[in-house]
């Protein structure tokens, strides 16, 4: 049947024999006719893009991405790339789990919404926190929408959102374009060799802060070690604490809910998800007095009507297509495949492959640096703390020159001051790592 | 396929449905809980033991821990409990749910679009050809000057929207204009989203054909008037005939007019939200193009606006570098807007999702994009013409919206399901009383939708009790929905306690 297939879409079915009984059973002479344009707005179709083949295009994008460089990447800040199992490829791309929508019939999708749930019990696990949506867009917009959860939920008023100084400027870029519709101002409190500068917050913190934000472990790679004294003071000042970490470093790093984390937000796609340009899954989670405020998307378990357990979206009356103006936030469509994916490779490595990994992780970066300190010419790690997959570097060398010299080398790291490198090793395999050190001492050299 | 089909909605269908213990497939957790303790770690500790300090770690880890092929056939009952467009049509209005092609899956999977997005831009020339060769598709298709790729999905988009209309209202010195207009048949994301951008909303009833009233646009258009959010054509799938006239109301106000890009597939070809009048539109790649929706995301909402807005941006943007400086060769950068809004997303946005659209453009061209219109529309009004429910209004675009009359809307969605079709969107937009919006798009051949019709014609004949009963051949029957959300169980955690 489809060899007569009249249409210029591939994926548009018509034979000319359908299309003259469907136009004859509305009534109309031609397909045209069915367009309400008014003249002055009509459209030619002309957008001189040429259709190919599929064949054709596949060669088109594999042609365009040739084009980017072959780098290994010691490159973190906030997106990895870590090895995704196979069984995480072939499973989500089950054409069911890739091709249904929102689970707006929970009869016909207690699959996903089961796997859901699954992701949201991971999260409750790693955080501690009874409350974990089934995902936000990324770490940075699950940071706005904390802050704004915050504005709603506290008892008095305020004003102030307190941020670290060193914070990705995107992601506090975010934050502030969350916030410009409310009276929330975004403030940065001092750190201390990249950690929380536990005096300066205390000095600043006041009974208008609303939210008090903290990072583990920190855009630097750094492990925090002040975050219940950032906890008592977030309490003593009726301001919500918002964690931010990612799963890997969860399963090994102090619980949230043990520092007095009132949210967690981060990305999660760290597990699930390769290197993809900085897409990005927003985990979030939080205390339970907080439920009916949450943004987003909540799974809960329910009966059907053969008292067996069944999964369904719920408190809807949260969300937009509800509440309308009064909902919790705009998000509609969010990470779901992406949550999929990381509860999957949560799945496959288990307990103790994810504490394995994280150890290793601190393993890993605490050797690499000791290996480049041992360079002359290079301080590492620059921060005196714990350190988690990635660290800062000190070059003698002007640190873009340096950086540009490693790329021409095949290796990517990031500046962040003019002497300061930063590297990371997540899902680096060791033998690049070697390669790694003999560059950069080729380099510096 | 056999004759007999369409005629007969009774296929047999029987979703699938795994039992054991006398309750669907197990959690993870109830298959096994492993608890691996963490600590007893110095500086100087070994493999084997935490190298971290024990003040700064967690005591131990619950989870599950089960093997490879114990996760495998998890994950495929799962996946065989879902209903998703390759098991069958799924007429969702206002989703746009159609096929997706299989190839841009495996564009997305290419070794070389995984880049960190920190690379130095010399580094990776080929992602940022292809996000500038996006862009200019989009502009042309929407008839914008300037896009950006950055917002994450549609709402996404819509904030983008409202935070460029507040920063060019404010670099005008019109920073007072604090309301946003949103008719009521609108998307619940553009209430929402007005109201996160921190306007007062002001809601639009609609005139006797379902279509903006033009008076009433007035009365509610002042000098406190930011932008108006429509999209067209409208939820109830009717082009909005006078969009010359409401154009010239908003912009004589001094205000702003919003594109919402969610039916933008009706449109591809025969009109252009630049040619009507708008200022700023956002594109639900994930709907009008190729990215199948993963059951709730990721999708991607780019952002176009004429001249005048560019300059309020979220940065950075793609731009070809002039030739000169290159020696001729392309060459392509990211820049800083003006005057830009800043970021909306903590890197670019949903890249693999931003790929998968230029493949599929790239695929249908001028000829193949404006059949998905015409065949989405051919396709709306045929299957609005075979179903014995009343359907106001009219004529359709992509979608029309019948009503239940004195069934119950969800009722008959959950009837549906019983005839192995999933049911259209339905009880909104709330103009038109138990409303069943629905969307066949251009994927669905003339079979199916005679076939989708038997069943929205069997259900429509059948009594209330056996309606209220259904549905029966899914994997789970009818879910207390009011239970479920009175008493919360969010976690597998949550049910062991409960227990």
């Amino acid at each position: 049947m489809h060899g007569s297939h009249a249409t210029g879409s591939p994926y548009a079915p018509h034979t000319e024999e359908d299309r003259t009984a469907m136009l004859e059973a509305v009534g109309a002479d031609s397909v045209e006719d069915l367009f309400d344009v008014p003249a002055e707005v009509s459209f030619d179709g002309r957008f001189d893009i040429d259709a190919r083949s599929e064949r054709e295009t596949r060669r088109l994008v594999r042609s365009l991405l040739g084009r980017n460089d072959e780098v290994t990447e010691l490159l973190g800040r906030g997106h990895y790339g870590y090895y995704v199992p196979s069984l995480v490829d072939h499973l989500a791309d089950r054409s069911e789990f890739l091709t249904s929508y929102t689970q707006y019939q929970p009869e016909v999708s207690q699959g996903f919404l089961q796997a859901l749930f699954e992701y949201q019990s991971l999260l409750v696990e790693l955080t501690g926190l009874p409350v974990a949506n089934c995902s936000m867009y990324d770490a940075a917009t699950a940071l706005g929408e904390a802050a704004t959860l915050s504005d709603r939920v506290r008892d008095t008023t305020g004003h102030r959102v307190l941020v670290p100084e060193l914070l990705r400027e995107e992601r506090r870029s975010t934050l502030e374009n969350y916030v410009a519709g409310t009276d929330l101002a975004v403030e940065t409190y001092p750190v201390e060799d990249a950690g929380v500068d536990r005096a300066g917050l205390e000095a600043i913190a006041d009974e208008e802060v609303v939210m008090i934000y903290a990072e583990n472990p920190t855009v630097r790679g750094t492990i925090e070690e002040a975050l219940e004294a950032v906890g008592d003071l977030a309490a003593s000042n009726d301001a919500l604490f918002v964690l931010g970490s990612d799963p890997i470093a969860l399963s090994l790093l102090e619980r949230p809910a043990d520092v007095g984390a009132d949210v967690v937000v981060g990305d999660a796609s760290v597990l699930g998800l390769p290197t993809s340009y900085g897409m990005g899954m927003g985990l979030f989670a939080t205390r339970e007095e907080y439920l009916r405020q949450v943004p987003g998307r909540l799974v809960g378990a329910s009966e059907d009507a053969t008292d067996r357990r069944a999964y369904t979206l719920t408190l809807q009356t949260r969300e937009q297509h509800i509440r309308r103006e009064r909902a919790t936030s705009n998000i509609c469509t969010n990470q779901a495949w992406i949550a999929l994916r990381t509860a999957m490779h949560a799945a496959v490595l288990g307990p103790s492959g994810m504490v394995d990994l994280a150890e290793r992780d601190v393993r890993r970066a605490r050797d690499l640096a000791t290996r480049l300190d041992d360079l002359v010419g290079v301080k590492a790690p620059v921060h005196d703390r714990h350190h988690l997959r990635e660290f800062v570097a000190r070059v003698d060398q002007p640190a873009r020159a340096v950086a540009s010299d490693l790329e021409k080398r095949g290796f990517a790291v990031h500046v962040v001051g003019d002497h300061e490198i930063q590297v990371c090793v997540a899902g680096v395999p060791d033998e690049r790592l070697n390669r790694f050190v003999a560059a950069l001492e080729g380099v510096i050299r | 396929m056999s004759d007999e089909r369409p005629d007969d909605p009774q296929v047999r269908y029987d979703q699938a449905r795994y039992v054991e213990n006398g309750e669907y497939e197990p959690l993870l957790s109830e298959k096994d809980l492993t608890r691996v303790e963490i600590g007893g770690g110095d500086e100087d500790a070994a493999d084997g033991e935490s190298p971290l300090p024990d003040d700064l770690t967690r005591d131990s880890l619950e989870l599950p821990d089960l093997s490879e092929p114990e996760l495998a056939r998890h994950y495929t009952r799962l996946s065989q409990m879902i209903y998703g467009i390759d098991s069958g049509p799924y007429p969702l209005g206002s989703c746009t749910m159609k096929y997706n092609p299989k190839f841009t899956e495996d564009v997305a999977a290419l070794p070389s679009a995984a880049v960190h997005p920190d690379r130095s831009a010399e580094s990776i020339q080929g992602t940022l050809e292809l996000l500038y060769r996006l862009q200019d598709y989009l502009g042309r298709i929407g008839g914008m000057d300037a896009v950006t790729l950055q917002p994450p999905a549609g709402a996404a988009g819509e904030f983008v929207g409202i935070r460029v209309a507040a920063a060019y209202h404010e670099h005008n010195g019109e920073g007072h204009r604090d309301e946003v207009i949103v008719p009521e048949s609108a998307h619940g994301t553009n209430f929402a989203t007005a109201a996160l951008g921190g306007y007062d909303v002001v809601s639009l009833p609609s005139d006797d054909e379902g279509r903006v009233d033009l008076e009433a646009l007035e009365a509610a258009l002042s000098e406190n008037t930011a932008a108006l959010m429509l999209t067209n054509p409208n939820t109830l799938g009717l082009f909005e005939r006078d969009i010359t006239e409401i154009a010239e109301l908003v912009h004589d106000a001094g205000g702003l007019l919003y594109y919402d890009g969610a039916n933008l597939n009706a449109l591809l070809g025969r009109a252009r939200p630049g040619d009507m009048g708008f200022d700023v539109m956002h594109y639900n790649v994930h709907k009008t193009f190729a990215t199948p929706h993963g059951g709730g995301g990721p999708g991607a909402g780019p952002v176009g606006v004429v001249d005048d807005l560019a300059p309020f941006l979220p940065a950075p943007r793609v731009r070809q570098r002039d030739a000169e400086s290159t020696g001729g060769e392309p060459r392509y950068e990211l820049f800083e807007p003006d005057h830009t809004i800043g970021k909306v997303h903590g890197f670019h946005g949903n890249w693999l999702v931003l790929l998968k659209t230029f493949a599929y453009i790239a695929r249908l061209g001028d000829e193949g994009l404006a059949d998905a219109s015409a065949s989405a529309v051919l396709n709306a009004n045929y299957l609005a013409e075979q179903i014995e429910y009343d359907v106001p209004y009219g004529p359709f675009h992509h979608e029309f919206v019948a009503s239940a009359g004195e069934q119950d809307a969800a009722d008959v969605a959950k009837r549906m399901l019983d005839y192995g079709v999933h049911p259209p969107t339905t009880k909104w937009p709330e103009i038109v009383p138990e409303a069943l919006m629905t969307e066949p798009t251009e994927v669905e051949s003339k079979d199916t939708l005679d076939r989708l019709a038997a069943a929205f014609n069997a259900v429509a004949d059948e009594d209330d009790a056996t309606l209220a009963d259904a549905p029966e051949r899914t994997t789970a029957r009818r879910i207390d929905q009011t239970s479920a959300a009175r008493s919360p169980r969010l976690s597998w955690q949550q049910l062991e306690d409960d227990e």
